[in-house]
């Protein structure tokens, strides 16, 4: 019980439960280890110590009077700053939101302080979620905890590198095209791309609504699972959002009794032939995935061949897709109710223009204008009609490849973390997410997973694991039986 | 689609999406989109005749909320973030139309 700050949910709620910490131990705990490691990593983007003990203090209270209002109550949580909370800030890391303060909760933020979660900081992020390495920031850039030369991945790498050093028991990130499970595999922690609508999306600052969806970063499947449960369900404020329910019990009870015998006899994982034809997938990538698909042999899964024949499309679709949404989305920043106005300005047209154009950073820019050519008029068919099309097809590829097997088996990315400033050009960098974007098209739930180190790099290795709609219980079971083998290793 | 990745009309664009862009960084901006358009053009290789269009992953029907009366937030608490306001009660905003100072 040396390191409070390297606690997992699973061991920190049971702790508390037994009186051994106290919530403001465990919080004066992150809050010196933040202190430590912050100035180097620089994960967070705003921190309230203040509100972190006051909301430490009441949680002890509400224990010790026997009204914990639930098992997580008093545990440190990080929100990506793109997720509202109110009275703390929300700046999506651009500079056209500095400032800004949230005047509500998101759902996920209500279900959060329901369960009697502390709000940590806010972490960082590429600028309106665009991006693969938290490079884009308006405001820092955040280090690799493994290696400080190397990106934390993105958009949500300021989630993973705070739960990767320390910072905070659990996060939680965004994933438009996989902006939680990419940084989450550079980072080697667990994260989760849930199903479209099985989260709420209310007050998670909208990129790309159909492909946005919020998901836990943690540094166990467990964890993960039982994140999901706190935050999941449908919501009459988000009419996406899917009247699912968790298994009995919850994600985390299941994996409980799962894990008194955790087989996966009978568990058939497909292979999709296109994932592993991909140029520049790295040795030490191939290396890791092999390692893994022997280790879930262990276990007494079966590997199929399996084919996703428009793969190689996912990423020329999602580029149409997820521009055209964000450009209509990114309008509400005109500089009139809130946010950056131009002290330049002298009309309406101009407070708009000047507004955008200086408080936009370049990648953002980028996509609002990819987004609104293919969305104007005489390109509107040819380019967006027709990638809403694809879409149909790369997710029939899905329903068809989850007739022959219960899972798929990916790597999450073609290579472990890259250096800062390597890739330089918008093509180059989109193309890292080619294993991961596919799934937010299609809206099946997907976890990467560590699974090693790459032995030329020294950098972490995830494999992605991905299962149907709503499948998040299998998703989770393989998960856990993975994680419980590789480590006994 | 194949002839329109060359030639983009960045400063048209920039117009529509009410974005102010130097004119020093519209080479650049270009030919990154065409870059990019340039990929994603792949597209028009696939035959699409007779497929319908997917708008949201998870197919939903139309959702309704229960026509109840009530104010979700303050006046107060969305002026907060407000650029610049008018007694703290309206939003000011740069002049709209052409013409006198308003009284």
């Amino acid at each position: 019980m040396n390191n409070l700050h390297s606690l997992t949910l699973r061991q920190a709620a049971e702790l508390l439960a037994d009186g051994s910490i106290t919530s403001s131990k465990l919080c004066d705990a992150y809050l010196a280890r933040i202190a430590e490691v912050e100035p180097a990593v620089q994960a967070l983007l705003s921190l309230n110590a203040d509100a972190v003990r006051s909301q430490a203090e009441a949680s002890d209270k509400r224990r010790a009077a026997g009204k914990a209002l639930g098992p997580f109550d008093g545990i440190p949580v990080t929100l990506k700053d793109n997720i509202a909370a109110k009275g703390y800030p929300c700046t999506c890391a651009s500079r056209i939101l500095k400032g800004f303060v949230s005047p509500y909760d998101a759902t996920v933020t209500c279900k959060l302080k329901n369960a009697g979660f502390v709000l940590m900081g806010r972490a960082n992020m590429d600028e309106f979620a665009m991006g693969s390495s938290c490079e884009n920031s308006a405001y820092q850039k955040t280090k690799n905890p493994r290696n400080h030369d190397c990106v934390p991945g993105g958009s949500s790498g300021g989630s993973a590198a705070a739960v990767a050093a320390d910072e905070t028991v659990i996060a939680l990130g965004s994933d438009t095209g996989g902006s939680i499970r990419q940084p989450a595999a550079f980072c080697g922690i667990v994260g989760v791309k849930p199903t479209y609508g099985r989260v709420s999306r209310y007050g998670l600052v909208a990129f790309a609504s159909s492909l946005d969806q919020i998901g836990p970063m943690s540094k166990s499947v467990y964890d993960a699972a039982a994140m999901l449960d706190v935050i999941c369900g449908i919501d009459p404020k988000d009419t996406t959002s899917l009247p699912a329910p968790a298994p009995e019990g919850g994600f985390a009870k299941d994996l409980e009794d799962f894990e008194k015998a955790p087989s996966l006899k009978g568990l058939r994982i497909g292979v999709p032939k296109e994932y592993f034809e991909v140029e520049g997938i790295s040795g030490g990538v191939r290396k890791v995935c092999a390692e893994a698909k022997e280790t879930l042999r262990r276990l007494g899964a079966e590997f199929v061949d399996i084919s996703l024949p428009h793969t190689k499309y996912a990423m020329a679709c999602y580029y149409i897709i997820a521009p055209a949404e964000a450009s209509a989305n990114l309008a509400r920043f005109d500089g009139i109710r809130y946010g950056y106005r131009s002290p330049n300005a002298t009309d309406l047209i101009s407070t708009y223009l000047d507004s955008r154009g200086e408080g936009f950073g370049p990648e953002v820019t980028r996509r609002i204008m990819l987004g609104t050519y293919v969305l104007s008029s005489g390109y509107y068919d040819a380019y967006y009609v027709r990638a809403q099309k694809v879409r149909t097809l790369i997710r029939k590829d899905f329903t068809e490849a989850f007739r022959s097997c219960d899972v798929i088996f990916t790597p999450v990315t073609p290579a472990t973390a890259f250096r800062f400033g390597e890739k330089s050009d918008p093509m180059q960098m989109y193309l890292s997410d080619v294993f991961t974007t596919a799934l937010n098209l299609a809206g099946t739930c997907g976890i990467s997973v560590p699974a090693g180190t790459d032995e030329t790099t020294k950098m972490p290795v995830g494999i992605q694991l991905i299962a149907p709609d709503l499948a998040e219980a299998r998703m989770f079971r393989t998960a856990r039986a993975f994680e419980l083998e590789r480590d006994k290793v | 689609m194949a002839e329109s990745s060359k030639g983009i009309d960045v400063a048209h664009i920039a117009t529509l999406a009410r974005l102010r862009i130097e004119p020093a960084s519209v080479p650049k901006l270009q030919s990154e989109m065409e870059a990019i358009v340039g990929y994603v053009e792949m597209l028009s290789e696939l035959d699409v005749t007779g497929i319908e269009p997917t708008a949201h992953a998870v197919p939903r029907s139309n959702v309704l909320r229960d026509d109840a009366q009530g104010v979700p937030f303050g006046r107060d608490a969305m002026l907060a973030n407000a650029p610049e306001t008018v007694d703290s009660e309206l939003i000011k905003v740069p002049q709209v139309l052409p013409g006198g100072e308003m009284s």
